[in-house]
């Protein structure tokens, strides 16, 4: 079992290779990066409205203006948490707010809007995760920001506060504006 | 005040630690016999310190004191105790202090069951115990105290996630860390013997049984987390190459493979640096997966911690540690290795195909476990190496694996002839082939090539052990030898036997289950029926019951077979009362030969239809039981008569203090 001395040091050489790809790992924020989407077009959709039953909503809507799309459901507390920053974000900014109402039954959606206030232009409806699956929705609130292309450009995963808002999605939405 | 007592027994643990580490290891290259007596007091000293903090923060769980953030954040009053006690390590902080409680019950164990070991050796163990426990107590102190409090203390707590309100998970964590901080003294015993330059048989034998004990703790962890994943979260999975998971599971195949290697370094002084490596690569692929979970470097299932401040520190220690090691083993092992020969045809050849492929499957799961880390740094984008690529990697190699394991403990040590085995093994290996041919046709069963794969393998693992078994008890005195083997020094034997068909039985599982298992999702109003797999299934409606702490939508289903009514269940959809996601509360009923599974997914309307999963398991029980049979034969192998009485017999005189 003669072997050269340098081969007991590989062992070492491959550990410090592990370790700096380890390194590099943990300066990425995972709540930052985990959409695989974030560059890509949105996913198309055609959902029932929530608040009107039996109107249909598809992903037309994104087109031609900037949008957040909030990933929601009255059963999350994290969403509750968020709702009175997004009524307030509604209020002072011109991108279009989008509900995603996600995994939730109806009247208890409507009634957080309606006790809560109603940040949404919009609100699609999609009980059984059939369009949440393709956006790569795993738990609420989830916010995506979609420039007027109808492309995805940011996710947040976790609730919005005003920090996040600021530091977070407003630079976006401004590198992403359409300009002129 | 309590809480306080317990953070004051941390920090004394940390100073009994850095003595710990300092002494023992001064004096035994000093040759200073007092400084070397320390070790044994010490380790027990730091046990006591240990179990005060733990036994605080117990108290602290059970008697709802919501001053302690770690007790406000992960418990609440309406809890049930049992839970209140495995909340305590359900989160970050608590976790780290059943680790280094656990590291130091470990090291009292082998201060106080190594009576015969030379001195020098266990004050070096005991040593490097104590430089472990010095990084976790920092890690601890600096960043994760478990005592801090809180002004005001809140009324209620926030409760344990509800996932892990559960009895499998109650019981899984300390499993698994038994056998993750286990490894840690096989680290230090090839970590002793390495500084001092003697890597003999003598170090493998007071190895052996301390590694195979914590190989015990590590199955049955794994084995319980799997199980829990089946029927806690409702998908009727039982491995999904989590990053957790894969993170206990590393370190098992290393362990796996530890064992094999440290059994051939005892009998014949072979693989001596590979054993080494081997025993280095255990303990750190458990510091590994500590740092996975903890980092948030992979986002996870069940990562509850994400905290780059915490992932920095670890990554700091897992370098001091594991790059020290190897700094260490590069410079001594080239010194201590070679050994014992052997020829192409032998059962160290057999051995070392089996660790070899053990190693490589460890790497594949490293590998495809960090492979999104590895894409995103190579600036390829985003991708998470998912089921599919696992399973063929696996599918690929372990039939490998398995082959060996047939062959291996049929051949002979240092050298055995080809025609030999042949004699020995066509029978067995033409059986093989035809149930292999058989199950990969339709012709009995509806088979297909991966159902040939797993049986035919299966059907060579019995064969070959029971041909090994009957051709030992015939050479040696018949049927009766069982019980004389079991009651002396061949107790190991058996472990290897029941092991192995454990393996076997493991194959069943995953074949039958992966092959013959069906899913069906259906929306079903009360009343209605649904056929799966020949069963019938009868929704009665669901209606609301009051947990301790849960409200809940509860299913019944009664299941017929034929006329038969085989059984009633009662799956859940449950919402806990301090919030967060509702939990499904899967409806089974548990069978040797098949599990009839049922979860509610979501209410569908207003006239009480619900979607439900309705699935049919075959032989999924095998899985853990085969988990069950590993560890049996664990522990036959690590309380063989021989390790008592031998290791007696491998005191080495005191002239080693002196080269030491």
């Amino acid at each position: 079992m003669a072997r050269s001395t340098t081969s007991y040091l590989f062992p070492l050489g491959i550990f410090l290779a592990l370790a700096a790809l380890l390194f590099y790992g943990l300066r990425l924020d995972p709540r930052l990066v985990p959409s695989p989407l974030v560059g890509k077009p949105a996913p198309a959709f055609e959902l029932e409205s929530l608040t009107e039953p039996g109107k249909s909503i598809s992903s037309d809507i994104l087109k031609g203006r900037m949008s957040l799309v909030n990933v929601w459901a009255s059963w999350c507390p994290s969403c509750r948490q968020e709702h009175a920053e997004l009524v307030r974000i509604a209020r002072e900014t011109d991108v279009q707010m989008i509900g995603f109402n996600w995994k939730d039954e109806r009247p208890a959606a409507l009634e957080m809007l309606s006790r809560f206030g109603n940040p949404y232009v919009l609100s699609v409806y999609d009980p059984e995760n059939q369009v949440g699956i393709d956006w790569g929705v795993y738990g609420a609130p989830e916010t995506f920001v979609v420039d007027a292309e109808g492309v995805i450009r940011h996710k947040r995963i976790g609730p919005i506060d005003r920090k996040v808002w600021q530091e977070e999605i407003v630079p976006v939405i401004e590198q992403y504006r359409p300009r002129g | 005040m309590i809480p306080e007592l317990g953070h004051f027994a941390l920090i004394l643990a940390l100073g009994l630690a850095l003595v710990q580490a300092v002494f023992p290891l001064w004096g035994s290259f000093a040759g200073r016999r007092a400084w070397m007596e320390l070790a044994r007091p010490l380790a027990l000293g730091q046990l006591t310190f240990l179990a005060i903090a733990f036994a605080c923060l117990l108290q602290a769980f059970l008697t709802d004191d919501f001053s302690v953030v770690y007790v406000a954040t992960n418990s609440n009053s309406l809890m049930p105790d049992i839970y209140k006690v495995s909340a305590l390590w359900g989160a970050h902080e608590g976790s780290l202090l059943l680790w280094v409680f656990l590291l130091a019950a470990w090291g009292a164990a082998v201060a106080t069951f190594s009576r015969n070991l030379p001195l020098p050796m266990i004050a070096r163990v005991i040593s490097v115990q104590g430089m472990i426990a010095i990084g976790f107590l920092l890690f601890m102190l600096l960043t994760s105290n478990p005592f801090e409090r809180i002004f005001p203390a809140p009324l209620e707590g926030r409760d344990l996630n509800p996932l892990l309100q559960d009895f499998g998970l109650a019981i899984h964590p300390p499993m698994l860390y038994m056998g993750y901080v286990g490894l840690s003294v096989a680290f230090a015993f090839a970590i002793a013997a390495l500084m001092g330059g003697k890597l003999d048989a003598a170090w493998a034998r007071w190895s052996r049984p301390w590694t195979t004990v914590a190989w015990i703790f590590l199955t049955v962890g794994i084995a319980l987390g799997s199980w829990w994943a089946y029927y806690e979260l409702g998908w009727g999975g039982w491995w999904f190459w989590d990053p957790v998971e894969n993170a206990s599971f590393m370190p098992w195949l290393v362990a796996t493979a530890l064992i094999h290697s440290l059994a051939v370094t005892e009998k014949r002084a072979a693989f001596k640096s590979w054993t080494v490596l081997l025993a280095i690569s255990a303990f750190s692929l458990s510091l590994l997966g500590t740092f996975l979970v903890r980092s948030g470097v992979l986002t996870s299932v069940h990562a509850f911690a994400t905290d780059p401040t915490r992932g920095t520190f670890i990554l700091a220690f897992l370098v001091i540690v594991i790059g020290g090691s190897l700094v260490l083993y590069a410079w001594r092992a080239p010194a201590v290795s070679g050994g014992g020969r052997f020829d192409l045809v032998s059962r160290e050849s057999f051995l070392l195909i089996n660790n070899l492929l053990l190693a490589a499957l460890a790497l594949l799961v490293l590998f495809g476990t960090l492979a999104p880390l590895i894409y995103e740094a190579a600036g390829w984008g985003k991708i998470s190496v998912g089921f599919p690529w696992f399973n063929t990697m696996f599918i690929v190699l372990s039939p490998l694996l398995v082959l060996a394991m047939g062959i291996g403990p049929m051949t002979r040590w240092k050298h055995d002839e080809i025609p030999r085995l042949v004699r020995r093994l066509w029978v067995a290996f033409a059986l093989s082939l035809a149930v292999f041919a058989l199950a990969s046709t339709r012709l009995l069963l509806p088979g297909n090539l991966h159902v040939g794969l797993g049986l035919g393998l299966t059907a060579w693992l019995v064969l070959t052990h029971l041909l090994n078994l009957s051709e030992r008890l015939k050479n040696k005195g018949g049927i009766k030898r069982i019980a004389s083997d079991l009651r002396g020094r061949s107790r190991s034997y058996y472990g290897m036997w029941l092991a192995h068909l454990g393996v076997a039985m493991f194959i069943v599982g995953a074949t039958m289950v992966s092959n013959f298992g069906t899913e069906t999702d259906v929306r079903m109003s009360p009343g209605d029926v649904h056929e799966a797999a020949g069963y019938r299934f009868q929704f009665n409606g669901a209606k609301s019951v009051q947990g301790p702490n849960y409200r809940a939508q509860r299913g019944e289903f009664l299941v017929y077979q034929g006329e038969r009514q085989v059984a009633v269940l009662h799956p859940e959809k449950r919402a806990y009362v301090a919030g967060g996601m509702p939990m499904t509360e899967a409806g089974i009923d548990a069978g040797f030969l098949r599990d009839l599974y049922v979860s509610l997914g979501e209410p569908v309307g207003d006239r009480g239809d619900w979607a439900v999963r309705l699935y049919y398991k075959p032989y999924v029980r095998w899985i853990w039981l085969a988990g069950v049979l590993m560890a049996l034969g664990g522990i036959l192998a690590a309380t063989d008569g021989r390790y008592r009485t031998l290791r007696k017999a491998a005191t080495l005189p005191a002239g080693n203090l002196a080269r030491a």
